[in-house]
């Protein structure tokens, strides 16, 4: 190699970071910098005499994690964050797959009216959408219950009891964001090529052979995506529980980031909320490599 | 890993047009609103302009007494209405992020954690050379806005825990424990498959009301350390347990309790300690069959002597915030709702209890029966421990009396672990104060 090519090289890599520069540096900026100042921060005892006075932090090392894990009410939450992950998200995906087929169907009519339709409670605001579907669960007024009335069954606390205030709120996520997995897998399933399902039904495939065959193992790549984006999104449940049950009834919906944000801006213990969020890190962390790996193990 | 989304559909796009025409909307909307923003600002210059922060229902109503202190004294009163649910942390950021109003309406038991942080003006000073006399108050209320000998906040409007009873079922109000015993056991007697009392298993203030009755501190005189051991303590434990073992009251959680208007008049319990809130929802929600059924009573005391016995010092209070630069005319817009005639119209507009004892001179208070207790209790009220961890221990307290009366727990296994809670909780505090008194 020439001198020339190396200084052509040299020119390229000094463009390259010119041109990476402006995004570098608002990962260090807004990602990174703070990760790293709330990685710290769990580690001292920053409180609200902290606020009185930066001389009362201490290093704590590790007792904020300690602590945390000996808290029932950290579990709790873990409990309820996982239920709500564990049987939310797997909804999620197969419902928005269904509307994908059906709104993506060859008979279907009204498509983009569907489509828009069902992706219109994506982008409306989660505190609107709480607000109203907190009328919808009203044990006297609500929607629900007029339904349940006229069945003849007797009116359900959605919100109050501990044991359906949970699942009131994972339907209510099902409805909220299933529409944003659809347009991706309505997306996907266009990418499929034609000839594909050609082939199957010449060499005399029915309709749920192909599905099986043919679109299942094409939307692969498409499952990973969604269910990782999906089970970081559910994992991080807050504004639903925050706006319609404040957590309760007795912690029965209280969420990880919930339990962060009180401990954290109620009680202003930052070096405990911190703890917190780093260890729902490591469980999101923990919860995306393994669908990779169950992924890879598949494909 | 390779993601192909070839979104190339044409109707794809559309949706995300309409999005964008959603943004383009709201944008001519945020215009519209930061000129109305703009317009409303121009007034009258800053040195005469206070911002006030209320909660709830009482921030909403105070708008409406303003008028007159805007007239009197040309001070002019942004009100800004916090909800309750987010009232706590919402001035506890706006301090951190010196955002903080000149006055502001804060519940009295956040007082002794904002003077923690350092957000509260002393209001000594300005005490001295003042209409607002201490001994107009309630001496157990005002203690409450008294930090390390310190006054913090000025009593705006009161709250103390009483006893609402059937008087077809309890025909003698109890004055003492061992009174109060005998009727409930007379009410379980008259109606064998029903309770005397509702003590709902996870509130905390029923438990704290008779230690605090029986002249248990729960915390040592410094704030530093639990003191639940203390046999004043374990002896109304031991009464609260009681109730439950021997059948008076039900084991029931305030989530498993459907109505308790209904229930009380149905008679599933005859007696329940609770707050001035209800006498209103007594009158709104209970059958009208009920009318002249019921009454209010203070607490029993452990011993004749001591009647009437003590509840807990709630309500709120005003307070300065430290970084007002307007103190003097916040001063002067709290002395104005201090007065009685003030009071007297916040009673009226709100329900809520005066704090200044001359506003229940006036016949819509004194002739109310039901606020008689209420009267007579709010003299023999007392504040719980006045350290910023207390709110913290207070829910400890609810959790393990829930396991205790649903058998989980002995009571000698939650004094025990009360006090190893609560020096944890405290370990802080300690340090802090050690520390400051070695510099």
């Amino acid at each position: 190699m020439g001198p020339g090519a190396g200084d052509v090289a040299m020119n390229e890599r000094r463009a390259a970071i010119l041109f990476l520069a402006p995004g570098l540096a608002i990962i260090l900026l807004f990602f990174l910098l703070p990760v790293g100042a709330s990685l710290l921060l769990s580690i001292t005892d920053f409180d609200i005499y902290a606020l009185a006075d930066v001389h009362n932090v201490r290093v704590i090392a590790f007792r904020n994690y300690s602590q945390l894990l000996g808290d029932a009410l950290f579990w709790k939450a873990l409990g309820n964050t996982l239920y709500f992950a564990a049987v939310g998200g797997p909804l999620t995906v197969i419902v928005s797959l269904a509307m994908a087929l059906l709104v993506n169907a060859k008979t279907a009519r009204w498509k983009p009216l569907f489509r828009t339709i069902y992706f219109a409670p994506v982008v409306t605001t989660v505190v609107a959408v709480a607000v109203v579907w907190k009328y919808l669960y009203h044990p006297k007024f609500g929607l629900f219950n007029r339904g349940l009335e006229l069945l003849h069954i007797p009116p359900i606390d959605f919100l109050g009891d501990p044991h359906w205030a949970m699942p009131a709120i994972i339907l209510l996520s099902i409805w909220k964001n299933f529409g944003y997995t659809m347009i991706i897998f309505v997306a996907a399933l266009q990418a499929i090529p034609e000839e594909l399902y050609e082939a199957a039904r010449i060499d005399g495939a029915n309709a749920i052979q192909q599905f099986r065959h043919v679109t299942l193992p094409m939307l692969g790549p498409t499952f990973v995506f969604v269910g990782i984006i999906t089970a970081i999104g559910f994992l991080q449940l807050f504004p639903e529980p925050y706006v319609m049950t404040g957590g309760g009834p007795v912690n029965a919906t209280l969420s990880v980031v919930m339990l962060m944000y009180e401990q954290g801006f109620k009680f202003w213990k930052m070096g405990y909320a911190a703890a917190v969020a780093f260890l729902l890190f490591l469980v999101i962390g923990l919860a995306t490599l393994l669908q990779l790996k169950a992924q890879k193990a598949r494909v | 890993m390779n993601f192909k989304f070839q979104i190339s559909n044409e109707k794809f796009k559309r949706v995300r047009e309409t999005r964008i025409c959603h943004f383009q909307f709201f944008i001519r909307n945020l215009k519209f609103l930061l000129l109305l923003t703009l317009a409303c600002t121009r007034g009258p210059s800053p040195q005469e302009h206070l911002k006030f922060w209320g909660l709830g229902h009482e921030g909403e109503v105070v708008a409406q007494m303003l008028p007159e202190f805007e007239r009197r004294t040309g001070i002019r009163v942004d009100v800004q209405q916090i909800p309750w649910s987010a009232a706590h942390e919402k001035l506890l950021t706006a301090y951190v992020g010196d955002a903080t109003p000149d006055v502001a309406q804060m519940g009295n038991t956040w007082i002794p954690e904002f003077k923690a942080v350092g957000s509260l003006e002393p209001l000594d000073p300005f005490l001295m050379r003042s209409t607002i006399r201490q001994s107009d108050y309630f001496p157990g209320i005002w203690a409450t806005n008294v930090v390390d000998n310190t006054v913090y906040g000025v009593p705006w409007y009161v709250d103390t825990r009483v006893m609402f009873y059937r008087t077809d079922l309890v025909p003698k109000p109890p004055r003492t424990w061992t009174e109060w015993v005998a009727e409930m056991q007379h009410v379980k007697d008259l109606r064998p498959n029903n309770y005397a009392i509702l003590l709902p298993t996870n509130e905390y203030e029923q438990v704290e009301i008779l230690a605090i009755g029986n002249g248990a501190t729960l915390l040592n005189p410094s704030g530093t350390e639990g003191a639940f051991h203390d046999p004043h303590f374990v002896q109304a434990l031991q009464f609260y347990v009681d109730m439950f073992r021997r059948g008076y009251a039900p084991v029931l959680s305030n989530t498993q309790v459907a109505n308790v208007y209904q229930g009380f008049a149905q008679g599933d319990f005859a007696m329940y300690i609770t707050g001035p809130w209800n006498v209103g929802e007594f009158r709104k929600r209970l059958p009208p069959t009920m009318n002249g059924r019921w009454m209010t009573t203070p607490m029993p005391a452990p011993r004749a002597d001591l009647y009437p016995g003590t509840s807990m010092a709630g309500g709120a209070s005003l307070i300065i915030f430290r970084d007002s630069k307007k103190k003097d005319a916040a001063w002067k817009l709290i002395e104005f709702l201090s007065e009685p005639a003030q009071q007297i119209r916040f009673y009226e507009l709100t329900q809520d209890l005066p704090a200044h004892r001359d506003a229940w001179k006036v016949p819509a208070v004194a002739n109310d029966p039901p606020l008689a207790a209420f009267r007579v209790q709010l003299e023999h009220v007392a504040p719980l421990p006045r350290v910023p961890e207390y709110e913290q221990i207070a829910t400890d307290v609810a959790e393990d009396q829930e396991a205790v009366v649903r058998g989980r727990m002995t009571i000698e296994q939650m004094v025990a672990d009360l006090d190893a809670k609560a020096n944890r909780t405290l370990e802080k505090r300690r340090w802090v104060l050690a520390r400051a008194t070695s510099r």
